[in-house]
Formats: C-alpha cells, structure tokens, sequence
C-alpha cells in the first residue's frame, strides 16, 4: 500500500478496498519501523492523524470523495500547524506551537488529507543538504551516506522512502526542486504568489513559494490543484483565474515546442546528468514535442544575485526572533542588547548567522546600491531572457542540479556553502515569474560518483 | 572589500548577534567567500536598467480600514518566553 501514489490511494479508498484509518496506521508503523536511519521527521502526529483520518472516513461514509480525502501526507516543518508544534528546523522554534494553520495547511486539511507529520530541514529552510537543521542531518534513502538535498530534504526522503505518498515543500533558490532531483521524486516550485504563504515561515520574501513534493506529476497536480489560489491573508497572494491542473495532464506533447537553454550544459554539468537530460529529451521528441535550443544569457548571474538577495531579505525576516514575543530565550539577560545578542547567539545556527551577517551587510549604509539595487537590476535582465525565452518556446527543459546526489558527509562542523553554488547551481532562483517543475530522470540508486 | 574584525564587530552590532572571538577566524573566512562570489554582479551591465522587486510587477493590494482579526491576545502572550499581567516581559530598559 504504502508504494502507491496519491491518485492511486484516492481510487483504492473510494472503491472501499482500504480506510484512511487503516492506511494511516500502515504508514504510521513503516515511519516508526524505518524514521530511524533517515530522521525525515521531526515530529509525528500520530494521534491527531488517526483522528482525522477517522473524520476523513466519516466524510466518505457521509458521501463526500475528492481526490485527497483520507491520503496521508506530511508538511514541511515550516508550515505552522495548529497545535503540532513547528521549529522550521531550529533551536529558535524548538519549543513553538502554533496558535493558527498556515492556509496550506487549512487547504490541504479541508480537502481531507491527513497530516501524519513534520519534516526535517535546513534550519529557516537555508541549506541544500539538510545537514544545517538543528534536528540532525537527514540520509537519502537511495544511498544512506548521500545527503537528501534541502532545505525540503526531509519532505523528499519521506516520499521517495514511501513513508507518505505526497509532502509539502518550500522553495526560494532550488529547496524543492534541487531535494525533489536528489531524491529521485517529483517537485515543483509553483510560480510566485499562487500558493499563500499565510503561516509559512518566512526566509526570503520575494523569492519563497511552497509546493507540492510527490511521485508523479499527476499527484504534483492534485496536490497544487487543492493549495493553490487567492488569500487576502498574503498580501503577496495573485488573484488569477486557476487551470484545472489535472486535467492539463491530458494534453498532448505535440503541439509543445520546448526550449533547451544551452547555458545548462556543459562546464560543470556531470556527463550522467547530461545523459539522462539527453534521453528526457529524446523521449519528449518521440511523443511528438518540437525541440528548439535557445539561451539565457545571463544565467552565470542568478546564483550571485541570489546570495544577495535571498540573505538580505532573511536578515530583514529574522530580525522578529528576539526573544521576547516567542521562541527560544537566553538564561538571565543582564540587559535588553544581551538578550537580543545571547539570544540570536545561541538561537540560530551558524549558517543561519552567516547567512544574516551576509545579509546585513549587503543592507547596511554606503552598500545597498552597491549590492542589493545592483542584485535588483540583475533580477530583471535574468527576467527577461525568460521572456524572451518564452516567446519562442512553451516550456525550458534542463538539468535541476548540474551535479549527481552528493557528496558523502562533510564533518559536523565545516561549512559546505561555497561547494554549494559552484557545483548545484539553484538554475533561474531568481527568475519567479516561471514556474520550475523537476521531475526524475535516471535514477539515484544507478549513480556512484566521486565528488569534488 | 576583505571582511576584517571591526566589519564582523559592526556587522554583529547591527544584526544583534554576539560572535565570540573563537568564531571569528571561521566567520572571516566565510564572509569573504561570500563576498568574493556577490562582486561578480559588479561587472553587469545594469545601465538603464530597473531594479526588479516583484517577479509579476504585483502592487501592494489595499483593503477597506477595518478589524479582520479577533482579540487573540492571550493565545499570542502564552508564546512568550515570559509575560504578565498582558504584557511581554524584557529586561528593565529605563533605570
């Protein structure tokens, strides 16, 4: 049972072959059998989940059946859940619990999935490894000694190990999609202000989106079909008419031309990554999709303006953790400055620190222009060559991650930023407005690779 | 600009983060890779060009001036590392 996808779950509970109480209490026991090895979870919810999934089967006896009543899934631990505590991954969160749902989680609930638990990830969502959150590293299930990718690494593992069929995600440069690659499941970043991020915890406020994680593209759409749409809660929320996600499913490939940036390849992409972008792309040719390379000529800027960026405005978002209205607090302040500094001292970890050092930096007086303006202007270059990209061609097809699963454990300790954007390359983070949707090629179990 | 230890001294001031000295050599290092990777935007050709702060060119929505939220003020204190009497409670700041 637990092999099988969202869509899969949906027809088998509404043919009666299984209940949600019955399939919650089998995915229940697999997390508590094999967590263990990968620390996927930071918090199960075993109880609340029997309850609803019971309230989920009483919901279908009553006569109720869309596709995600009674489907178990798991939320990345920065969607605040009502009641569950949630620590997105730090010592600053250890202890909250939320007094409010995040409108993913009220969605997601009102369709009737059941929530069996929190995932693990990088600490406030920065991280591509997992190895920064406070909880202890997550392992890839493919290849324990491999990392999961992050910062959603622990919604990636989760699904790709089968502990639920789908996960929630979030998204500022590459922490779906670059886990989702590393995992071998299907993720997709959705595009900016579709998804609300009312009661997501804030890293980086004009590149963050949360997604849907999962093992087909049919459940990615079920998932987005049900979490997205306006909220007047997210002043950031686009009011837009939605498609019908499923449906799109239907279409065919023919009348599709996709465009292959060919700044995507070559320099530091592996041979293997290129191999199975080369046979995707074959494989799209013989359903009938026209292939057309274009470029994107200011891709070697997107990963520098998004270190600008993205800590900047994180310096900004972090500033709330003082240690006076919630979360973690530091024994005996002698005064107001030692307990914002003994505080944010011992609160954070040391990439989140970095990362706000980075970002004060980059805002403080004589250097906003210098860095953060200049970071905006670069924005909108990168921004248009998607346009003019997108004049051409319907969809852009390209490696997620230049490089294989990485890298065997780096020892506690060191800091494994800079290898990060060199070799895994977040492609187009700072271009929002398309929406990036990985999905596997080649399989991360064939893959031994040495890694620099 | 190489990060030394007054920048990380007045970096630290601003952010609110106490950095002992032992951390200093690490954060040093970090920092100036950082800095290294950020400068390649200088060489961009951004004349002309303006800074981009909304992928959709979104404008802030506006909202009739009324309450939309109810009094949770003691759901909000009960988060408090420490609270009484309604209020949150810090260090004595005036002497």
């Amino acid at each position: 049972m637990h092999d099988l996808t969202v869509a899969e779950l949906s027809r088998a509970l509404a043919r009666g072959e299984c209940s949600s109480v019955e399939l919650t209490r089998a995915l229940l026991a697999r997390i508590e059998r094999l967590d263990a090895q990968l620390n996927a979870f930071i918090t199960v919810a075993a109880e609340q989940a029997l309850e609803q999934a019971a309230q989920a089967d009483a919901r279908r006896a009553a006569g109720e059946c869309s596709p995600l009543l009674g489907v178990p899934i798991a939320h990345k631990d920065i969607f605040c859940t009502r009641g569950i505590r949630t620590t997105c991954g730090s010592r600053m969160l250890d202890g909250f619990v939320p007094p409010y749902d995040a409108t993913v989680v009220e969605r997601l609930a009102a369709a009737g999935a059941v929530l069996v638990g929190k995932t693990n990830m990088d600490e406030f969502a920065m991280g591509s490894s997992n190895e920064t959150s406070y909880y202890g590293p997550v392992r890839n299930p493919w290849d324990l000694e491999r990392v999961p990718g992050g910062s959603s690494g622990g919604s990636a593992a989760a699904v790709a190990a089968r502990l639920v069929p789908a996960a929630t995600g979030t998204d500022t440069g590459g922490s779906i999609r670059q886990p989702a690659a590393l995992c071998g499941v299907c993720g997709l970043k959705p595009t900016y202000g579709l998804v609300s991020r009312y009661g997501m915890i804030a890293f980086a406020s004009s590149l963050d989106q949360g997604g849907p994680m999962a093992r087909s593209a049919e459940d990615l759409a079920i998932l987005l079909g049900a979490m997205a749409g306006f909220d007047e809660r997210d002043s950031t929320s686009a009011e837009r008419p939605l498609p019908d996600y499923r449906k799109a499913l239907d279409e065919p490939l023919a009348s599709l031309t996709l465009g292959v940036p060919r700044e995507y390849f070559g320099g530091a992409l592996h041979p293997q990554v290129g191999a199975a972008v080369e046979a995707a792309i074959a494989q799209f040719q013989r359903e009938g999709a026209r292939i057309r390379e274009i470029s994107l000529p200011h891709s070697s800027l997107a990963v520098p303006a998004y270190y600008v960026i993205a800590p900047a405005e994180a310096s900004s978002n972090l500033a709330r953790y003082d240690g006076v209205r919630y979360g973690y607090r530091c024994a005996d302040p002698k005064d107001l400055d030692d307990l914002y500094c003994r505080t944010r001292a011992e609160g954070f970890g040391a990439e989140v620190k970095r990362r706000i050092l980075v970002g004060t930096y980059c805002l403080s007086a004589g250097y906003y222009d210098a860095y953060y303006e200049k970071a905006q202007r670069v924005r909108r270059l990168i921004r248009q060559d998607f346009l003019d990209a997108f004049a051409e061609v319907d969809l852009i097809l390209g490696p997620t991650r230049a490089q294989p699963p990485p890298f065997p454990w780096a020892p506690r300790g060191t800091t494994r930023w800079p290898c990060t954007w060199k070799t895994c390359t977040p492609f187009r983070p700072v271009s929002p407005a398309c929406p990036p949707c990985p999905s596997p090629a080649g399989s991360p179990r064939d893959c031994r690779w040495d890694c620099s | 600009m190489a990060v030394d230890r007054s920048l990380i001294d007045k970096l630290a001031h601003l952010a609110r983060i106490r950095i002992d000295d032992a951390e200093v050599p690490e954060v040093e290092r970090s920092l100036n890779r950082v800095l290294a990777l950020i400068d390649e935007l200088q060489a961009a050709p951004t004349e002309g060009v303006e800074p981009l702060a909304h992928p959709l060119d979104a404008r802030q929505r506006l909202r009739p001036d009324a309450v939309t939220e109810g009094d949770r003020r003691e759901a909000y204190l009960a988060l408090a590392p420490a609270a009484e009497a309604g209020l949150f409670l810090v260090p004595k700041v005036i002497e």
